[in-house]
């Protein structure tokens, strides 16, 4: 029950405000004091099922199993694979309905009902057990998303939103041919029962290509990844939250689960592909950041190539390479949620993204520039911070498959110190000269609520990853190992064709 | 004992860091400083067991190493790294550099920075950075050295751009980090093929497994080309000491870390971090020593380095680069030395170096202090009478970094022990290379003990210089790209001690250092005298005491030491006759005939901005690296992104996208809840219809 209770916990209080009538600033309020509560009590129960997950099975946990028909259900389980990205949503939405007190103003209430929406949407599809109902959840989240953009967004957000719309919808178009031809097949939607079916090979990479279309867009891979820039440019500040540290995500979660799991052989036999795409995204990306004038553009594209370092983990098919790309994805769940809010601070005091209008924050503004600080060298991979796990790993991992992609990768690791430094020194240092500027206050005890915890996180894992290595270390494990059984067998098989 | 060595800088770190503003900026500093000193003396304690170690029954070189452990790290199948701390004499020499140098310098920073509004970060930062440096030596594997490593380079940045406000310091707080970073690249590419190749990221794993290649050396395909793979590991691995200890090609970011507060300088870009790169290779050295390409790279860029380093810093005029670009030289001396493969020889040039060079940059600091903050020492001079305290300190240091001694006797300055044990070594390592390097650092020594005394004439003899002076003429041409530096006050504190300072002449009002700042010197200058003297037979004596003393810490080679103690007369002579060639040639050019260096750099401009320039580094890094980065960053985005992706393939789909678009931007936000209805509808009708069909099929 817990996993279904933490799913529609935030439903149940998108439900609750729908009752709330009537308008002004005390029913803002009052919306946001609820939303809060079941934000922070759903955050409360996902952290108990992170205490309560047995971490030395790899079998599926608190499992939950309504069939509605022989092939379709209401299934609901995590593994280490999927478990950690539940806290780290939960965690995260009391943060985004704190924002709201400062930069929400209009429809305070329909903005708060839309993200619990779309919170039961997310925890759904990290869930679920059943494919269809995983594509409903996945799915599901475009719509609050769509309307978060649209409704709450800057002046080009209609743009964006059709922008955002377009490509995550061809994506899943083909992914939803591959999941009927999935069912075809296996006479199932049950995961668990995908996850041991044996799919041909031929078959596999048509599948393959399928889901590959939906996720490499939600990651977004380079040169999918056009519509994020411009739905972050445009989304308010909890959007963009949401949006980098959990919406990315279900596309690395989708290729660990499905891609790398049922489909080994096909990824294998595109994992040069993906790796050259990964390594354009960590190159390319962080150049184009490197030259963005638009702050929020700027972090959106360091997502983008941080990303990369997470596709190009996942299909070395390793241990290190799984592990470091799961890592990295809570990593940056925590450290670009982190940035967004902190644009989001300074959007509210200035109302502009453009970074040549600030400057010299660290003298009126040093809590600030610290929280601000830590995240940029998170961004940057500094050991010692959450962001240096993952992209360690990833290496690691990639340099004993292709030493060539290694040395690219690390190039990345040069670069993001180009960009991000390059944006803490035009915002955070210099002189504050700009007469707008004069005025501006700290953060205030609203906003430290929010950065704080996420601070201590980012040093914390970066000291101490256990928790989260801990956790994931056995699914990881069979995972690799199923790959290297599968590739293995094939090359045997190769090997056996050649002899005769 | 070594957890309080460690951890107690940390303390202090977060203490002043965090609570600076409650607890108040002298709090802060007393705190920080009492810590680090506690440390310091613990690390002397912890050194004197290893200086005072009994003959063991086992005989030299295989005493375990001490290891604590104090927290998982990273665990990732059969990858397993952990935060332990290592001691062993390597360790212990460090810890006794890094702790001493930097409890040094945090109370001479009471005094020089006693005007600064930020003291408590700014202690908070000496202390943080004291910190990762102690990991970094402490470190037992690959991956906590590169902790350490990385956590002196964002130390160092935020202390060279503590004057937030100057543009010149944020751009090289940048520059240093991002210089570091291109190191950092072969730093991390060098850990994962030490994986591959050895299996091992724990030093004594991997140093065990480098002992079973030992006869039979494997290859590794690296970039689709068949490599020795201990050359690869090796050569990667040393790219990231080339950015730590700025060696040539990697050495541009050192001349403008001096962007940073001059105690930054002495503890940070003199004594401590740049020499990390030395401390990894010394302590890589069971690795290094099966390579012997690698080992010939390093010492090739340490010979080029000390020598490339030495010829610009002949000319510079801030006071602080003349110092930064001997650090520079002098790090390249200590490399030549790891690349013949005397790793204790390097080592101890790195002891001693820390002594004297700290005293010359804190020295330096004075100077500045009390010319209220004028770099330039073309607007010095005469200074001996009005500071004589730092005068004798600052020659005490010259007379130890240009290393006067009289050769075949224990009489000498520190770095005439160090410095003519390299020059030996490199004679005795032979060959062709070796004699060309040989000579490269006979030469480079001549340069040191020019520039060094031409700082010290320019600076305190002949006549004062400074605004109210100034009729003398310029011994250096004044309009070649000079670079003035001013160590700036923080606008929110003009009224100052020092604030009537600007009025009159900056000579006039010239005023010895408080005591706080000056104890500092004497005791570095004890270390000065002294370093030398008492360690030698440690680092550069006979073989068994070396052996006896690093107890398997690094490798001894017996032979090449053996070689090394027995090089002709001439040799043993050659550094002490350079030194005394540079000096008497500054004695003449600047104080005898004072016209003479004006002269000479007019009648050679072509080599002369060449010097000053620094060969041109900065501008051809600038043309070659950035600006092509950002070009192509543009052209990239403006012209593939926007272009390509969004115009061309998402908008060009056809007229019927282009209509949905339309018809979409004319939609009213009300209308988006209808919208989104049919969505939903339309994924739900979808999915249906393929479950049905599926269902059906």
């Amino acid at each position: 029950m817990l996993l279904s209770v933490i799913t529609f916990l935030p439903a149940l209080g998108a439900l609750v405000l729908l009752f709330i009538t009537g308008k002004g600033e005390a029913v803002d309020n009052l919306s946001r004091w609820i939303a809060l509560g079941f934000t922070v009590a759903t955050a409360a129960l996902s952290l108990w099922l992170w205490y309560l997950f047995d971490p030395t099975t790899t079998a599926f946990q608190f499992v939950e199993n309504i069939p509605f028909s022989d092939s379709i259900g209401y299934r609901m389980g995590v593994d280490g694979i999927s478990v950690l990205f539940i806290p780290l949503t939960a965690v995260l939405m009391p943060a985004v309905v704190l924002t709201s007190w400062g930069s929400i103003t209009k429809r305070v209430k329909e903005y708060l009902i839309v993200f619990l929406i779309l919170e039961t949407f997310m925890i759904g599809a990290f869930a679920t057990l059943d494919l269809a109902i995983f594509y409903v959840f996945f799915e599901g989240t475009l719509i609050p998303m769509f309307l978060i953009i649209g409704i709450w967004g800057g002046a080009r957000r209609i743009q964006a939103t059709y922008k955002f719309f377009f490509y995550s919808f061809t994506g899943t178009v083909l992914m939803l041919l591959a999941i009927m031809y999935m069912y075809w097949q296996a006479g199932t939607l049950d995961i668990r029962v995908l996850l041991d079916f044996k799919f041909p090979p031929e078959v596999q990479t048509w599948l393959w290509i399928g889901f590959f279309a939906s996720f490499a867009v939600k990651m977004p891979m380079w040169p999918f990844h056009r519509w994020l820039p411009e739905a972050h440019v445009e989304a308010p500040t909890g959007g963009s939250v949401i949006l980098a540290a959990i919406l990315l995500k279900m596309g690395g979660y989708g290729f660990i689960r499905f891609s790398i799991s049922m489909f080994p052989d096909a990824s294998h036999q595109f994992s040069t592909f993906v790796f050259v795409l990964s390594i354009a995204a960590i190159i390319i990306t962080s150049l184009i950041a490197l030259v963005q004038t638009d702050i929020k553009k700027l972090i959106a594209y360091s997502s983008v190539a941080h990303m990369g370092f997470v596709t190009m983990g996942i299909f070395t098919g390793n241990i290190y390479g799984i592990h470091g790309a799961i890592f990295q994805m809570i990593s940056h769940g925590v450290v670009s949620a982190a940035l967004f809010l902190c644009v989001g601070v300074v959007y509210d005091r200035m109302h502009t993204r453009e970074i040549d209008a600030y400057g010299g924050f660290v003298e009126r503004m040093p809590r600030y520039a610290f929280a601000f600080m830590v995240f940029t060298m998170a961004n940057v991979g500094l050991p010692g911070t959450s962001g240096f796990i993952g992209e360690f790993l990833t290496m690691f991992a990639v340099f004993q498959v292709n030493t060539w992609v290694a040395f690219f990768a690390a190039f990345g690791v040069i670069l993001s110190a180009g960009y991000a430094l390059w944006l803490y020194r035009r915002v955070i240092f210099g002189a504050l000269t700009k007469e707008s500027l004069k005025g501006i206050l700290d953060l205030d005890a609203r906003e430290a609520v929010v950065l704080v915890p996420l601070v201590i996180l980012t040093i914390l894992f970066g000291f101490y990853p256990a928790p989260i290595l801990d956790a994931t270390a056995a699914s990881v494990n069979l995972v690799a190992q199923n790959f290297a059984n599968a590739i293995g067998a094939a090359s045997e098989a190769a090997v056996a064709a050649a002899g005769h | 004992m070594i957890q309080a060595i460690v951890f107690l800088p940390l303390a202090g770190a977060l203490i002043a860091g965090l609570l600076g503003r409650i607890i108040g900026h002298r709090t802060s500093e007393y705190i920080t400083t009492g810590l680090l000193i506690v440390s310091a003396l613990l690390s002397w304690v912890v050194f004197a067991g290893y200086w005072f170690a009994p003959e063991t029954a086992e005989g030299a070189g295989h005493a375990e190493a001490t290891k604590v452990f104090v927290l998982e790290w990273i665990h990732s199948g059969p990858l397993q790294l952990d935060w332990v701390l290592r001691v062993d004499t390597l360790t212990a020499v460090m810890l006794v550099v890094v702790n001493t140098v930097s409890s040094l310098v945090h109370i001479y920073s009471i005094g020089y920075m006693a005007e600064d509004p930020h003291r408590s970060r700014f202690f908070a930062y000496l202390s943080l950075f004291t910190f990762a440096m102690l990991m970094l030596v402490t470190a037992d594997n690959f991956l906590q050295m590169f902790f350490g490593w990385e956590g002196v380079g964002l130390a160092s940045y935020l202390l060279i751009g503590f004057w937030y406000k100057r543009p010149a310091a944020s751009a090289a707080a940048m520059k240093a980090f991002i210089v570091n970073r291109v190191g950092d690249f072969g730093f991390a590419l060098g850990i994962f093929a030490a994986w591959v190749v050895l299996g091992h990221l724990d030093f004594d794993g991997a140093f065990h497994a480098a002992e079973g290649l030992k006869d039979n050396l494997p290859v590794m395909n690296f970039l689709s080309w068949q490599f020795d793979a201990m050359t690869v590991v090796c050569l990667l691995l040393f790219m990231g000491a080339m950015g730590k200890s700025a060696q040539f090609l990697l050495h541009t970011w050192l001349p403008d870390a001096m962007e940073g507060p001059t105690p930054v300088s002495a503890l940070i870009h003199a004594a401590t971090m740049v020499t990390a790169g030395v401390f990894m290779v010394a302590r890589l050295s069971p690795l290094f020593d099966l390579s012997a390409t690698a080992m010939m790279v390093v010492m090739v860029i340490g010979g080029i380095t000390a020598f490339f380093a030495a010829t610009v810093g002949l000319v510079q005029n801030d006071i602080k680069r003349v110092i930064a670009y001997s650090t520079c030289s002098q790090l390249g001396y200590m490399f030549v030395a790891l690349g013949a493969g005397a790793y204790s020889v390097g080592v101890f040039h790195l002891f001693t170096h820390a002594f004297f060079k700290a005293l010359l940059f804190l020295g330096a600091g004075s100077v500045i202090h009390a010319m209220h903050h004028e770099q330039d020492m073309r607007n010095m001079g005469g200074l001996k009478d009005k500071i004589p305290l730092t005068y004798w300190m600052m020659i005490i240091g010259t007379l130890a970094l240009t290393g006067v001694g009289i050769p075949g006797t224990p009489l000498g300055f520190a770095g005439f022990f160090s410095k003519d044990g390299i020059i030996e070594v490199a004679y005795a390592a032979g060959e062709s290379t070796g004699y060309i390097i040989f000579w490269a650092l006979v030469i480079a020594a001549l340069f040191t003990s020019f520039y060094s005394w031409r700082l010290i004439h320019l600076t305190f003899h002949g006549k004062p210089r400074d605004a109210a002076h100034s009729h003398t003429a310029h011994p250096d041409p004044a309009h070649a790209a000079a670079e003035t530096h001013h160590e700036p006050i923080d606008d929110d504190n003009t009224d100052h001690a020092h604030g009537h300072g600007h009025h009159g002449s900056a000579y006039d009002n010239a005023h010895e250092s408080p005591p706080v700042m000056l104890v500092p010197l004497f005791v570095l200058a004890i270390g000065a005298v002294l370093a030398g003297v008492v360690f030698n037979d440690m680092f550069f004596g006979h073989t068994e005491h070396i052996e006896h003393f690093f107890a398997g810490s690094l490798v001894v080679p017996a032979e090449l030491l053996d070689a090394a103690h027995h090089v002709p007369l001439w040799v043993k002579w050659s550094a002490t006759v350079a030194m005394l060639l540079g000096f008497g040639a500054a004695w003449y050019m600047y104080m005898v005939d004072t016209k003479a260096p004006q002269r000479l750099a007019e009648q050679n401009p072509g080599l002369y901005k060449f010097l000053l320039n620094k060969w041109y580094f900065d501008e051809l890094y600038d043309r070659i690296f950035v600006q092509p980065s950002l070009y192509v960053g543009n052209a990239l985005w403006k012209g593939f992104d926007d272009w390509l992706v969004d115009k061309t393939i998402t908008e060009g789909l056809g007229a019927r996208v282009r209509d949905v678009t339309n018809r979409v931007v004319k939609l009213q936000s009300g209308y988006l809840y209808h919208y989104a209805f049919a969505m939903l509808i339309g994924i739900a009708a979808l999915l249906t219809w393929a479950i049905a069909a599926g269902g059906l099929l």
